[in-house]
């Protein structure tokens, strides 16, 4: 058989049967073995290529399954690039083919000849060029090792013509060996002993909850730890739905747009166990008072990001489920009684307290009424994907999630443009779960040409645009440390989102008072395709509390937060 | 602060277009400096040693062990602490032989560094020395006086010393 129709065995192989794809000279035989594999294999036809790595994103977290986009050589490859870097960043895995010249024109900058390999090198786990037909199957066995096992990661296959038309032997071997990468999965019992007699000698825990608990399909095992323990947790956005926001131990996130309960914990707790998290900038604040008065306990897949930012004194390598069951098991053994401390007690007193001393006043739409409303309708199992600004930290903030693999948000990149694709991606995912994407008017507009993908492919999600005419959190910041010097944040208010929804087909909602939020919210998900529902909120409201950057989280201020330094 | 030092780190990798380039790459994405690096065939088919000298403290030391341990080309990363490896390089040294006087100064301590000379002309004379990188140093500083005219280092390469005993 030919390259082409090994590597679409190879995928369906693997468990992928729909892909993210924009076609280009380079990978025409490639696509040409789909339509030999109808109704096996189907490709998801994106309009810029940007969107089929967000897409293929949103379809790997939102199933836990490796996502797959393919774009042609030169401009189609580097659009994948924003897309892979997001990937690798939050640790999605993710497997990007991009097209190539043939084998021997490779060095010769024939036409679109672009060093992918080169390009992609810093943001991808790893990635290959196949240079004959012989690679075809192994890489890609390769590839799907590689971006799932161990701390996930987008793989980038820099694909030359002559592999795809190439004649190949179609036998598949059962398994691939790759001697460098043999990732730790279970944890070292003799940390665990150890960090078990650290939570029970501590009087203020604190579990910190990040992204590689949801990886590792942990929601299950984190809860029975917190039921056992009954200690408070705090979340980073990548741990958002990992454990049920709704309890009343859960305090929500941490760091810069955290919850101010969340930080106070984080500032007072003097133990902080940290579960599948990176202790990114925006978690810690500076990072010399991050847990100055705190022991850490740090359990990661990954050997580099424990004692990378935040010195540890218990550091843990190992699969967050593996560890989360040892160390429940350790702490069984040891403990006694499960009681709540006076700690936690006091931390589920100011949860309360914090919960209702929301305050914002507003002529117009404040972006937290329309967190309110969509709380409203949420069912746990929706899937909410965001963009990149101040929806988003709204959205992190105000929306409640209950379980895993339903918050899809762009955190170590901060990619603007991400929500509507990985949205689609998601739904492609789970097409029994509705979808959701919150999205700003800047953000949006910057892959607002997957409209077309949702309509011509009939994707059904809701889009609900927080348009307030500027790049809010831009403006946010020259407000609050430019002296409300106002540099190239203005958008105007252009375009017409409804009459652009109409456009391409689909279903445009205008949302101009608070009393038509929930109407429009409960006829978008009645309709039949992706409605966008442009909702006019106050221009000039902003997200708080939030934290300088760099600064130490006992200075997070305004919102809830009357002094500065003052949590309660 | 932490005391920055030397750290010569060896490592097994695979023999792979590119390879280096990962390699490279990491330690500059991450603002680790390499001092030196050598990369040769091993045993092994399809597996190369390759080996790193970098400047920092401790920690910066672990960062790198773990961040090249990361790279799946990588198969294996070990520090050669000085005391219990045996650590070698390897300098061509052409320096000016102004005179006479200074021709039998220069042959004398290439004696006594047990360096061998590969050429001699009226003008200038080439030693071949292998040594520690300390010793290299000094020899250098030694023939700086006499100039030097042309100096080519290969950078250090490593391998472990075996214990009395063990």
């Amino acid at each position: 058989m030919k390259g082409s129709e090994a590597i679409v065995k190879t995928l369906l192989k693997q468990g992928t049967d729909i892909t993210f794809g924009f076609p280009g000279g380079s990978v025409i035989p490639l696509f040409d073995a789909f339509l030999d594999y109808h109704g096996k294999i189907k490709n998801v036809l994106v309009r810029h290529e940007q969107g089929a790595a967000h897409a293929a994103e949103g379809y790997a977290r939102a199933s836990g399954k490796v996502g797959v986009c393919i774009a042609t050589s030169g401009p189609g490859a580097t659009n994948l690039v924003t897309g892979i870097m997001n990937a690798y960043m939050d640790s999605s895995p993710i497997i990007a083919f991009g097209g190539q010249v043939p084998v021997s024109l490779i060095g010769n900058d024939a036409f679109q000849e672009t060093d992918m390999m080169g390009i992609t090198l810093p943001i991808t786990k790893h990635n290959f060029q196949m240079r004959s037909q012989k690679d075809v199957v192994p890489m890609i066995m390769k590839a799907y090792k590689i971006a799932s096992e161990g701390r996930p990661g987008p793989v980038y296959i820099d694909l030359p013509k002559d592999p795809q038309v190439g004649e190949v032997n179609g036998d598949l071997p059962k398994e691939v060996m790759i001697e460098g990468f043999q990732p730790t999965l279970q944890p070292n019992p003799m940390q665990i002993k150890r960090a078990a007699e650290a939570i029970l000698k501590a009087q203020r825990p604190l579990l910190l909850v990040g992204g590689g608990v949801i990886i590792a399909n942990a929601s299950k095992e984190i809860n029975e730890l917190l039921e056992l323990l009954r200690i408070p947790a705090a979340t980073t956005m990548m741990g958002k739905g990992a454990v049920d926001e709704r309890h009343p131990l859960i305090l929500g996130n941490v760091g810069m747009h955290g919850r101010k309960i969340a930080n106070y914990a984080s500032v007072h707790a003097d133990l902080i166990i940290a579960i599948g998290c990176r202790f990114s900038d925006r978690i810690t604040g500076n990072l010399k008072t991050y847990a100055e008065n705190a022991k850490v306990i740090h359990i990661d897949i990954d050997p580099a990001e424990i004692g990378k930012n935040v010195k540890v004194d218990i550091p843990i390598v190992g699969d967050a489920k593996n560890s989360i069951n040892a160390l429940t098991a350790a702490l069984r053994k040891l403990l006694k009684k499960s009681q709540e401390s006076e700690w936690s007690k006091r931390m589920r007193e100011l949860k309360a307290t914090c919960d209702k001393c929301v305050k914002f006043k507003s002529s117009g739409i404040h972006p937290k009424m329309v967190m309110d409303e969509l709380n409203k309708i949420l069912k746990p199992e929706d899937i909410v994907t965001t963009g990149v600004g101040q929806h988003q930290m709204f959205a992190m903030h105000y929306i409640k999630r209950s379980k895993p693999r339903t918050f899809i948000s762009s955190g170590g990149a901060g990619t603007m443009g991400f929500g509507l694709p990985a949205a689609l991606g998601a739904k492609v995912a789970k097409p029994n779960n509705r979808v959701f994407c919150i999205d700003g008017d800047g953000s949006f507009q910057m892959n607002i040409q997957e409209l077309g993908t949702a309509k011509e492919e009939g994707i059904k999600t809701n889009v609900i645009i927080m348009n307030n005419s500027y790049l809010g959190m831009v403006r946010q910041w020259l407000e609050i440390f430019f002296h409300k010097r106002y540099s190239q944040v203005w958008l105007g208010k252009v375009p017409d989102f409804v009459r652009v929804a109409e456009a391409y087909g689909l279903k445009g909602l205008r949302v101009t008072k608070p009393s038509e939020l929930g109407p429009a919210l409960k006829e978008s998900v009645k309709s039949d395709v992706t409605t966008v529902i442009d909702v006019h909120v106050e221009q000039e409201s902003n997200i708080l509390p939030m934290l300088s950057p760099g600064g130490h989280l006992k200075e997070a201020f305004g919102g809830c937060i009357k002094a500065q330094g003052q949590f309660f | 602060m932490a005391k920055e030092q030397k750290h010569v780190i060896a490592m097994l990798v695979e023999d792979q277009p590119g390879v280096l380039t990962r390699i490279a790459g990491m330690f500059a994405r991450r603002g680790f400096n390499i001092d030196t690096i050598t990369v040769g065939k091993t045993t092994k088919k399809g597996i190369s040693k390759m080996v790193i000298t970098v400047i920092g403290d401790d920690r910066t030391l672990e960062q790198v062990e773990k961040q090249i341990n990361k790279l799946v080309d990588t198969i294996k990363v070990i520090e050669m602490p000085a005391d219990k490896s045996i650590i070698r390089e390897l300098c061509l040294l052409k320096v000016a032989l102004p005179d006479k006087k200074a021709k039998e100064e220069i042959l004398r301590y290439t004696k006594i560094y047990k360096t061998k000379i590969v050429d001699i002309t009226t003008k200038d004379v080439t030693a071949e020395l292998v040594g520690s990188p300390d010793k290299i140093d000094s020899f250098i500083e030694l023939m700086k006086p006499f100039g030097v005219r042309e100096i080519s280092r290969t950078g250090v390469t490593a391998v472990s010393r075996t214990q009395n005993g063990n």
